[in-house]
């Protein structure tokens, strides 16, 4: 009988808690709500409906914005290209990070000084402060956002995965294979990567909540998506002049922001817990801890 | 490091020839922390000063024919090589010259001078008072595992940990500043060459959001480490001895427990770092964020340059003092290894 993968193994186990359940369904909510809503929106996002900062009424469920937009139809328009700049960003950094991570830690030496020091000039910006930069030099394009995140993110996932294929690569098994002649890539990818596989997911959840606060963050400060395409980030700092007349402007995002954000966290810290015991790791590590550790780095 | 691993190292080396850890990693983590910051110079220069679209391109915009382009690239030094620029930029830096900003023609070096006391007062003000709270409550949580008051505590800590700062600060504003409450300003109103603490009311949201986004960390490791402690055999020791409660919690628990969280702590600092941006911008406080975000609007690149220099160097220096605070609370890592 095959066996099922240590991933799916681990996903079942953690959407089975009640946490883990919760924060999928909040997550799952969010997401839900920004990619079928540009087509359940009652108005274009661009339409004038309303008087700006209007309270709410029959025709604006939740009022008007600053130029009299429904502030309903931005809300539901306004995540998807943010939720997916999110998730291909730490995809990419996710990736990135890993294979230089697990490079470092298998070949060692020379490479991996090499990698690890180019790791601590990036990790001598904050995550922020480094896309500004790019930003700054290139424009808020789209692309470079994302790339400038995933790049950001790519150091810190190294660094995990790095101590955790350190820890593999030392096993007698892999130094047997080593022995046998098998080429270094094959034993990276056979059996240094699936016992990464635990760690990677709670980096990925981590780095994903890390994501949506750089880009709706970059967003907030209007090097994101530009006017006057509806994003949460921009929602926020557009109506923010108007949060006495109609507070739903900017109570919407920032509750869906949240939402997200929570239920990342919550179904990350199941995963976590989930892991523990599953696939041949030695140490058990303790989910808290490491979370707490790893999720400060930024 | 496990219990069993301290008390293998437990017999005292002998004097002469123990090597002293603290200093060495004083010494070792400095010399790494300038190649890196001389790497971090590199790297800000060549990404602003090099690539396509210049400096000189950015100050004309569309206003820029070949003729009137070459003529302020010569005047800014952009037509030398390379090398040759970043010599000239990074001596004018050691000596507190970072050039003129683009936007205004003022010497940046002043310009973000008087930012940096600003932000640090944010910085340390948050972070000290972070701490403070993440500590005590994770101390609290863990002394009272599993109750109501941990579980709602820890579901919190867990769920609000990564929230964006803009996030916390609106929902600030809304309660405290402009729809529920009136207590405080919504943006800060500073006349310019007032110190920041001269008016604490405009202060304390801007605060209060970086403490709401730091906490979670402080508490969620604290709390961690202070559960592992209490579960040594040491401190099970301490309380079948008859030691008061309060005792074992505060000194034969926390000085063990504080270790770990020594890291996260130096973290939530190095968060702060970029957490001001956006804080700085959201209230209008006039500090090196804020001047961050107004100087890639602008795309003044002295201004970028120095400014990010600055936050990279704090970053840095920020890393070394927790490495070199957390040995120093540790007294098991103190010696030598063998």
């Amino acid at each position: 009988m095959a066996r099922r993968p240590e991933a799916v193994v681990i996903l079942g186990r953690a959407v089975r808690t009640p946490r883990g359940a919760a924060g999928l369904v909040i997550a799952g909510c969010v997401i839900l709500a920004a990619a079928i809503g540009p087509a359940v929106a009652p108005y274009s996002a661009t339409q004038f409906v309303t008087s700006p900062f209007a309270r709410a009424s029959r025709a604006a469920w939740l009022g008007g914005d600053v130029l009299g937009r429904d502030v309903l139809t931005r809300t539901l328009d306004g995540g998807w290209e943010l939720l997916a700049m999110a998730a291909v960003a730490t995809a990419l950094g996710v990736i990135v990070g890993a294979v230089l991570g697990v490079m470092a830690a298998y070949y060692g030496g020379w490479w991996d000084s090499l990698i690890m020091r180019s790791v601590d000039v990036i990790l001598a910006f904050p995550q922020l402060v480094f896309a500004l930069l790019l930003v700054s030099i290139l424009g808020p394009k789209i692309w470079l956002i994302v790339l400038a995140v995933a790049i950001s993110h790519a150091p810190q996932v190294a660094r995990v995965a790095r101590a955790a294929a350190l820890d593999i690569s030392e096993r007698d098994f892999v130094k047997a294979m080593q022995i046998l002649g098998i080429p270094g890539r094959r034993i990276i990818r056979r059996d240094v990567l699936p016992n990464l596989t635990s760690v990677l997911m709670v980096e990925i959840g981590l780095r994903l909540t890390y994501s949506m606060l750089i880009i709706a963050g970059l967003s907030f400060l209007g090097f994101g998506l530009q006017p006057p395409t509806a994003s949460w980030g921009l929602m926020i700092n557009e109506n923010r002049v108007g949060m006495i007349a109609n507070p739903w402007g900017v109570l919407m995002p920032a509750i869906l922001i949240a939402l997200f954000t929570i239920g990342v966290n919550t179904f990350t810290d199941s995963v976590a817990r989930a892991s523990l015991g599953v696939g041949g790791r030695a140490t058990e590590p303790d989910p808290v801890l490491e979370l707490a550790v790893e999720g400060t780095a930024q | 490091m496990t219990a069993t691993e301290a008390t293998e190292r437990v017999g005292p080396p002998s004097r002469a020839a123990r090597p002293h850890p603290i200093r060495d990693t004083v010494i070792r983590r400095s010399l790494i922390g300038i190649l890196t910051l001389v790497l971090v110079s590199i790297l800000v220069f060549a990404a602003t000063q090099v690539l396509p679209g210049n400096a000189a391109s950015a100050v004309l915009l569309n206003t820029a024919t070949p003729a009137r382009l070459h003529a302020l690239e010569a005047q800014l030094g952009l037509n030398r090589p390379a090398p040759a620029q970043y010599w000239a930029w990074l001596t004018g830096v050691l000596h507190g010259n970072f050039g003129k900003s683009l936007a205004n023609g003022q010497p940046v070096g002043t310009l973000v001078g008087g930012r940096i006391v600003n932000s640090l007062v944010l910085v340390v003000l948050a972070g000290v008072i972070g701490t403070l709270i993440g500590v005590g409550l994770g101390v609290l949580a863990a002394a009272r595992r599993d109750s109501v008051f941990d579980h709602v505590l820890s579901v919190t800590a867990l769920a609000v940990t990564a929230l964006p700062e803009f996030v916390v600060a609106v929902v600030l504003v809304i309660f405290f500043a402009a729809v529920v409450f009136h207590w405080f300003p919504a943006v800060s109103v500073f006349v310019p060459g007032t110190a920041p603490w001269s008016n604490p009311r405009e202060l304390v949201l801007p605060v209060a959001t970086l403490i709401i986004v730091i906490v979670p960390y402080v508490f969620r490791m604290m709390r961690a480490s202070m559960i592992d402690a209490l579960e040594s055999d040491y401190v099970q020791m301490a309380q079948l001895k008859g030691v008061p409660r309060w005792r074992v919690l505060f000194l034969h628990a926390l000085p063990n427990a504080i270790a770990p969280t020594i890291q996260v702590i130096g973290l939530s600092f190095l968060y702060l770092a970029g957490g001001v941006v956006v804080v700085e911008y959201i209230f209008n406080y006039p500090g090196l964020g804020q001047a961050l975000v107004n100087a890639v609007s602008d795309r003044d690149i002295p201004q970028i340059q120095a400014i990010v220099l600055v936050l990279a160097a704090f970053y840095i220096f920020v890393n070394i003092l927790t490495d070199v605070i957390s040995l120093a609370v540790s007294p098991r890592r103190r010696l030598p290894r063998s």
